[in-house]
């Protein structure tokens, strides 16, 4: 069966996602009002600015709608869907979602001229696979139920929880879809077990 | 192992904007509201281009106490714009942590006849174009996302759209046109060739390009969005607005739903009055930005 898998499309690397989603078999679209949420396995969100994605989703109804949506479907985010799927946001009163059992700090490598590229082990996904940091945050702790998936410099920087995953670095920007299709046989997996 | 400044890592950046809008702000306060209003970025500035503008003379690099002064206020990306051809005006920038650097005809250009050698920085920059053969220069020399030149300052979206719309017939050209062609093309063009060549193959141009220089109204933003912009940046629009808090929401809501022209109708309803604006022949041809560079 194709899976059909949303980005969150109202800021950040949309299209990108698209192209990986396509790369491993599944059907992607593009979401930018709570009603395309309906006919979704799954959801991504893309990275882009945290803020600017949080006031969009306030003032489309997107924000309560995902949060419905997460009670049975998974999300995948990626850098900046990293700090939104967060339960704990380092420095900042309330989280977004608030989905995930990790505590981010944003920004954790520095400016844009301390961001990088470097090699990655993933588990379960990949032992070569090359994370690209922009701005990223990383994972300050995880809760108990929370697998660390990839850890650069001792810090955690790609987690799944359950039927939520995210990764601190931009998958899509490298044209490797090994990821995606971890995530799209997650969702695989999710969706056959739904009644 | 870690590496960077690579292209992935100054692509991707710009990559990350998309859709967003970067807004001028001169201070903590206006950066603050455009944080708020949900800006992708804000630019630190001394003056906006239509202040530019008015004042005359030589503009520079804005003082460095002020875009700290942004950067502390805001956890967004702050860009801040070098004179063209100002490599040390660059590297100062660089130094002090800016996240992308503008090499901008709005301020006066430090060197007529060449740009900055954009590879050799960490930071990643944005550059202006007009059409296709400034486009593939500047990519050429290392920039890592593009704008429209447009007119800055002015209020007035013409030339934006006139800029917008060339390098995007020249870009499906290229596509259209068999390998064999391209040299002749960028002979004709003054473009590098093998810039054109990476076009073809990947069927768009290697890096965004966003709109600017003359974005006043959240319909403008939205228009340029419409004609295949990769975002916005809104100088003067916001802060010689009216009622900058509101104007910001706006323009912000307006990039991200282009095509929900309901929404656009609400959005723009009782926004006060926009920046007042230029009429492009009501410019002295030596008051042009955009001939400011090639």
């Amino acid at each position: 069966m194709t899976v059909k898998i949303g980005v969150l499309g109202l800021q950040g690397a949309v299209s990108e996602h698209l192209q990986a989603l396509e790369a491993v078999g599944a059907e992607g679209s593009t979401v930018k009002r709570p009603e395309q949420l309906a006919e979704l396995d799954g959801l991504i969100l893309p990275g882009g600015e945290s803020t600017t994605m949080r006031r969009l989703m306030d003032r489309s109804g997107l924000f309560e709608a995902i949060k419905a949506f997460a009670e049975e479907k998974p999300i995948f985010g990626t850098c900046a869907g990293l700090i939104l799927l967060a339960k704990k946001i380092e420095g900042q009163a309330v989280p977004h979602l608030g989905l995930m059992d990790i505590n981010v700090r944003r920004n954790a490598f520095g400016r844009q001229v301390q961001s990088f590229e470097t090699p990655l082990e993933i588990k379960g996904v990949a032992d070569d696979f090359v994370g690209v940091f922009i701005r990223a945050p990383y994972i300050l702790e995880a809760g108990p139920n929370v697998e660390v998936l990839s850890k650069y410099e001792d810090k955690i920087v790609a987690a799944r929880e359950g039927r939520f995953l995210a990764a601190a670095f931009h998958p899509e920007l490298t044209g490797d879809a090994r990821f995606h299709r971890y995530f799209v046989e997650l969702v695989e997996e999710a969706a056959a077990r739904r009644p | 192992m870690a590496k960077v400044g690579t292209d992935r890592v100054k692509r991707g950046m710009a990559e990350m904007q998309k859709g967003g809008v970067i807004m001028d702000v001169v201070n903590a306060e206006q950066a603050k509201i455009a944080e708020e209003a949900g800006a992708v970025a804000v630019m630190a500035l001394e003056r906006v281009p239509a202040d530019i503008r008015a004042a005359g003379g030589v503009a520079r690099m804005a003082d460095p106490r002020v875009i700290e002064e942004v950067m502390n206020a805001v956890s967004i990306p702050v860009m801040a714009k070098c004179r063209i051809g100002h490599i040390v005006e660059a590297r100062v920038l660089e130094a002090m942590g800016v996240d992308y650097i503008d090499e901008s005809e709005v301020l006066t250009p430090a060197d007529d006849r060449y740009h900055i050698d954009k590879k050799a920085f960490t930071v990643p920059f944005v550059c202006g174009c007009r059409n296709l053969g400034e486009a593939a220069r500047r990519i050429g020399e290392g920039a890592s996302m593009l704008r429209t030149k447009g007119e800055p300052g002015t209020g007035n979206i013409v030339e934006a759209v006139r800029h917008l719309r060339l390098v995007n017939a020249q870009v499906r050209k290229i596509i259209g046109m068999s390998e064999d062609e391209l040299m002749t093309e960028a002979k004709e063009l003054g473009a590098p060739y093998d810039v054109l060549l990476e076009i073809k193959k990947r069927g768009r141009l290697p890096v965004v390009n966003f709109a600017a220089g003359g974005v006043a109204t959240p319909a403008d933003a939205a228009l340029m969005m419409q004609l295949g912009a990769d975002g916005v940046f809104v100088g003067s629009g916001i802060f010689k607005s009216e009622n900058p808090e509101k104007y910001a929401k706006a323009i912000v809501e307006a990039t991200a739903h282009y095509e929900d022209y309901e929404l656009i109708a609400h959005l723009s309803k009782g926004l006060g009055e926009a920046m007042r604006g230029l009429d492009m022949a009501a410019l002295d041809p030596s008051d042009r930005m955009q001939d400011r560079s090639e």
